[in-house]
């Protein structure tokens, strides 16, 4: 105790430094913790924290409701092929990119693909809006060769698919550019000894390059499992409409509608909570298994 | 590498230019497009006639956005936002990714620390009971709202820390040795050492709190508090209404423009900010990349 005591003194400055974050972490990250209690009873803006407690009946009467349990498919499914997608994406462009021998040519396509990435989602929702819209740009070359119109925003069948495609546009260039670093860091060695045994362009890339940079593949898939439950609230929020709830609401979405616009705080929270249990097991298994077969650490 | 070229490799560098160049295109083409409307007439517009290039010429939409509507206002908010919101963002990672940068044996509790902030990434109360927090700490309507709950980025800090660590020992050490105390350490000789740390960081802060349009929409009651991104959200809900609402020689205005040119002209402004900022990013993006690359 004594020791401490002197140790502390000795590195008071450390400690005082870290008071602000320390402070501001506890009131915005762990005393909301406290809230989720709401999630367990009836909550009553007037009567606070002390409202009726209501046991599980919050989580049982949500999943009761067919349109909840439609939101955890549609969940699903967006966000599974926007993973995959923008896994097998990037993964192919910076292939191809890599065979690029013009540094300038590559630099100037980098930048100009990752652009969408640093825009937010209400302004690519407006873009869209405008070029997917029945007179919009898209449905006139699209009528160039007899095709539609098409309602890509306002049909549930093609909605999600718009939703995942745009979403890959939107991203792909930014995984392109990690990728690329990865692919530049290859042992220029193992190229010229495969020249020497003869390999042609194709089986070099079959044999050297995929080989390589499937460390950085696998780490990337797995980090993205964390997100299987998250299709994208600002995407979907600023697209979609009525029409297309039966395919493209989404968990978030629901939440939001539910808890923040409806106002029914308790419920909103249970299917939060619900949600926040499930990321958090599969971000944890994500960075465990990242760790086991790619040796990838955070800390 | 060999400078010989088969006929098929000759094809494939062929197929491959022209296939990256048409994605190039593709990406950048919605963009042009939409300024192309932006600066159109409306009665082109609406007859499918503005593809590339604008037609009837005019800046009517811009003189909209800079004098009916509500989009200079709301300019500000974001602009004093962004301000506000990347200075906190740097003081707290810089004044918490020094003591972190230490080991356990000089900063006593320094894992405990640790894990404190990291866990948050995980678990914290989420959207609702947050949203009744800042509520209740009468924070709605106020600037605050906007910038207080995210106002420690874990990630950036994560990136720093690291830089300081990558940072050769005995530079402080001599300082140190001169006499200089932990503070005057960290802010006279290891602050201007961390300036690219710093640039990477920030510039992603500027950037996420330039784009951020949900908190302004849940914290923001009266519309007037909105931050640009906030009420171009809005904007793409229900543009009409915003015509309808805009004071001024509007009879003339609406001549010209319709809710297409309206909205392109002001969502084309919003954007500038981040080509300008942007290409400066590429420059650090490797420095923190898989760190910072988790998305969400």
């Amino acid at each position: 105790m004594q020791s401490l005591l002197f140790t502390l003194r000795k590195q008071w400055q450390y400690h005082v430094l870290l008071i602000p974050a320390v402070v501001l972490i506890f009131i915005f990250n762990y005393i909301p913790l406290y809230g989720l209690i709401i999630a367990f009873q009836r909550y009553n803006p007037s009567m606070g924290f002390q409202s009726p407690w209501v046991g599980l009946d919050n989580f049982t009467r949500v999943f009761s409701q067919p349109n909840f349990v439609q939101t955890i498919w549609n969940t699903l499914f967006i966000a599974g092929f926007q993973i995959i997608g923008g896994i097998i994406v990037p993964v192919v462009f910076s292939l191809l990119l890599n065979e690029v021998r013009k540094v300038s040519a590559k630099r100037v396509f980098q930048t100009i693909i990752y652009l969408p990435y640093f825009l937010s989602w209400v302004i690519l929702a407006g873009v869209m809006i405008d070029i997917l819209s029945r007179e919009g740009i898209m449905n006139t070359f699209l009528s160039l060769f007899n095709i539609g119109p098409i309602s890509f925003l306002g049909d549930p069948k093609t909605f999600r698919w718009t939703m995942i495609v745009s979403e890959i546009w939107k991203s792909f260039g930014f995984g392109t550019v990690i990728f690329l670093a990865a692919l530049t860091s290859i042992d220029p060695g193992l190229y010229e000894s495969a020249i020497v045994d003869g390999a042609k362009r194709w089986k070099q890339t079959w044999y050297i390059t995929i080989p390589s940079i499937m460390p950085i593949i696998v780490l990337m898939t797995i980090l993205s499992l964390g997100n299987l439950l998250n299709a994208g609230f600002d995407q979907i929020y600023n697209l979609y409409s009525p029409i297309v709830y039966s395919t493209g609401d989404i968990i978030d979405t629901y939440v939001y509608r539910l808890g923040i616009q409806q106002a029914q705080y308790s419920v909103g929270t249970a299917v939060g909570m619900f949600k926040a249990l499930i990321a958090a097991f599969m971000i944890l298994t994500s960075y465990y298994l990242a760790d086991r077969f790619a040796g990838y650490r955070v800390l | 590498m060999v400078n010989y070229r088969s006929p098929a490799r000759t094809a494939f560098v062929v197929f491959n230019t022209i296939f990256l160049s048409l994605t190039a295109i593709a990406c950048i083409i919605p963009f042009i497009h939409l300024l192309a409307i932006s600066f159109s007439g409306s009665s082109a517009v609406a007859a499918g006639k503005v593809v590339f290039w604008p037609v009837d010429l005019t800046t009517v939409s811009y003189e909209f956005a800079f004098r009916g509507g509500k989009f200079l206002p709301a300019l500000w908010v974001s602009i004093w936002r962004v301000l506000l919101g990347v200075i906190v963002n740097l003081a707290l990672i810089v004044i918490t990714a020094y003591p972190l940068s230490k080991n356990k044996d000089k900063v006593f509790g320094r894992n405990i620390y640790m894990m404190y902030f990291v866990v948050t990434i995980i678990i914290n109360g989420g959207l609702i009971p947050t949203y009744i927090l800042v509520t209740k700490m009468g924070l709605l309507n106020s600037i605050w709202a906007l910038i207080l709950p995210g106002a420690l980025p874990i990630f950036s800090m994560i990136i720093v820390m690291n830089f300081m660590r990558g940072l050769p020992e005995e530079i402080e050490q001599a300082a140190m040795i001169d006499g200089a105390g932990v503070f005057d350490t960290l802010f006279r000789v290891m602050l201007p050492l961390l300036t690219p740390a710093l640039a990477t960081v920030g510039l992603f802060s500027v950037v996420s709190h330039w784009n951020d349009w949900f908190s302004g929409l849940i914290y923001m009651q009266d519309s007037k508090n909105y931050p640009l991104q906030t009420y171009l959200h809005t904007l793409i809900i229900d543009f009409e209404e915003v015509i309808r609402m805009a004071q001024g020689d509007t009879a003339k205005i609406l001549a010209y423009m319709n809710v297409r040119t309206g909205r392109a002209a002001q969502l084309f402004l919003a954007t500038i900010p981040v080509l300008l900022v942007y290409p400066f990013i590429q420059k650090y993006f490797t420095t923190g990349l898989v760190l910072g690359s988790v998305k969400g």
